[in-house]
């Protein structure tokens, strides 16, 4: 019946019901788009073109390491309420180059650092147990039941927390269940800082090589039951005492390198009686020598020498006494001549 | 039945009868996208309850006075969502402007509802005759908005709690995440059924 009506119904008609619709249609979007582009225009909010300049050198990882609500936030901040442009630990030195370009500011010094665990202890074969935990598998959950499952309550408990925290990959898991951190990935964002409940990791700037591997206030005897790696630190003070700039303090049984003021030299870890100190550059340091032709006589280098290795009186060749020498380059970078090179 | 009483009635039967989400399964991709985190899903009740009650005033002037004269009533879900959507792109930039601590509440989710079809719904249901031949005024459609909104905030609200405590549980691997959230999901709306019974 109704196609009967279609077809006998004329022309005019037919286009008469599809005009009213589209007309009064067409109008509304009209209508709205012209209102919506007057608003554009009166409501409109002007956005410093610097913050999104910034934007765009920030690596967009939101990861929150400058304590601003994400990368938006901070280039805001820094526009707006004058932060600091090398808050940025996953951009580095690069970003903050690139902000400080934007703001016309100095960037500052800013050193790469990376997260390094202050346990040796976590993976499947270096740990004990006191009790065999059967439940969430996060190190949170675990610590907070009778203070843990390992014997050791300071130490890692091996469930990940900081790689599953990682958002840049740099943490895996090698063959013997211990957690490797790439120095390379790292950038210091500090999300593994945060979520390790034990607070075992710390940021270390890049060219420090030398870390205390424990993390245990318990005193010496306690401290080598309880060490699954038998490699505890027992708070004797042996590295404080041997350490040529004072960089190592013992407080609570447990040693602590201010990384501010360690030359790298590595002579605590030779010194630690249970090997608590890791020295990634053990054996590959090489030792100071004086060009003589080049050399002055300045005495730089002698009176910056923490290990005082170098002698030479005023206007002399010095001499570099290689057993003394800890090869921490210091010299090497103060020395107005480049006379001094590492062999 | 007075004023009062009818109020009291669409308030019931929009937050717990009719749910939005658990009865008229509409809006349930911000009930299970928004619902992980209690702030968030937060806001983005607060949103839907604004959006909402801002689209059942416009839409409801728009039914009225422009689809009904010109018989194209066939029209209404064209018209609503081009309404609606231009209706929230409007308030986004006046609180942009205006209000710049509100925008930063709920600026992200608005224009996750734009053309969201709870939104779109609670439109189409204001002008629908109700089941015994008489419609909603002006008044009563945008407090219908508002309360379909505190519905859908409130299983929002819900949900986010339960999934929350869901979190710490230890689960079969392939029951992780959504598998889980959509079994809740399913529960909670048998557990809504039950209003179905009530009197009003």
């Amino acid at each position: 019946m109704i196609h009967l009506l279609m077809l006998v119904m004329p022309a005019a008609t037919l286009s008469s019901q599809i005009t009213t619709p589209v007309i009064i249609i067409g109008a509304m979007g009209l209508v709205f788009g012209l209102i919506l582009a007057f608003a554009a225009k009166v409501f409109a909010v002007k956005i410093d073109p610097r913050v999104e300049q910034i934007l765009s050198v920030l690596p967009g990882a939101n990861c929150g390491a400058c304590s601003k609500a994400g990368c938006a936030g901070y280039a805001d901040a820094i526009v707006h309420d004058g932060a600091e442009v090398n808050l940025c630990a996953p951009g580095g030195p690069e970003a903050a180059a690139a902000i400080a370009r934007i703001m016309g500011k100095e960037a500052g010094s800013m050193d790469k650092k990376v997260a390094v665990i202050h346990c040796s202890s976590g993976g499947y074969e270096n740990t004990k147990f006191r009790y065999a935990y059967r439940g969430i598998e996060t190190c949170l959950s675990a610590v907070n039941i009778a203070g843990g499952p390992n014997t050791c309550t300071w130490g890692c408990v091996g469930f990940n927390d900081c790689l599953r925290a990682c958002k840049f990959d740099a943490i895996t898991i090698d063959e013997c269940g211990m957690r490797v951190i790439d120095a390379d990935k790292c950038t210091a964002c500090g999300a593994c800082v945060k979520a390790c409940p034990r607070n075992l990791i710390e940021l270390v700037p890049l060219k420090n090589t030398v870390y205390i591997k424990c993390s245990s206030q318990d005193k010496g005897p306690l401290a080598k039951q309880s060490c699954g790696s038998e490699l505890p630190c027992i708070g004797c003070g042996i590295c404080s005492r041997k350490c040529p700039v004072q960089a190592i303090t013992i407080e609570n049984n447990l040693a602590r390198i201010d990384y501010t003021k360690c030359i790298n030299c590595g002579i605590c870890a030779t010194a630690c009686p249970t090997g608590a100190i890791l020295d990634l550059l053990c054996g590959a340091r090489k030792k100071a020598e004086v060009i003589d032709e080049l050399c002055i006589g300045c005495t730089i280098c002698a009176k910056n020498c923490p290990v005082e290795a170098i002698s030479g009186e005023l206007k002399q060749v010095h001499k570099i006494d290689k057993d003394k020498c800890v090869g921490c380059e210091i010299c090497v970078s103060k020395c107005p001549k480049q006379a001094i090179k590492m062999v | 039945m007075n004023t009062l009483g009818q109020i009291f009635v669409i308030a019931v039967s929009a937050i717990f009868i009719q749910n939005f989400v658990l009865s008229r399964f509409l809006g349930l991709c911000p009930y299970l996208g928004v619902s992980k985190k209690m702030d968030s899903a937060f806001g983005m009740g607060m949103a839907v309850i604004f959006v909402m009650t801002m689209a059942s005033a416009i839409t409801f002037l728009v039914y009225k006075y422009l689809l009904v004269p010109y018989n194209i009533e066939y029209l209404r879900t064209l018209a609503f969502i081009l309404t609606i959507a231009a209706l929230v792109q409007f308030v986004e930039m006046v609180i942009q402007k205006n209000a710049p601590a509100l925008y930063k509440s709920l600026g992200v989710f608005l224009p996750l509802i734009t053309t969201n079809c709870a939104v779109l719904g609670v439109a189409i249901l204001n002008v629908t005759p109700l089941a015994d031949g008489s419609s909603y005024n002006f008044l009563l459609a945008v407090l219908n908005g508002f309360f379909s909104g505190v519905g859908f905030t409130f299983v929002l609200l819900a949900m986010a709690g339960l999934r929350m405590r869901l979190e710490l549980v230890d689960l079969p691997e392939s029951m992780k995440g959504m598998p889980i959230s959509l079994i809740l999901a399913g529960i909670m709306a048998l557990a809504f059924y039950g209003f179905m019974g009530l009197k009003i």
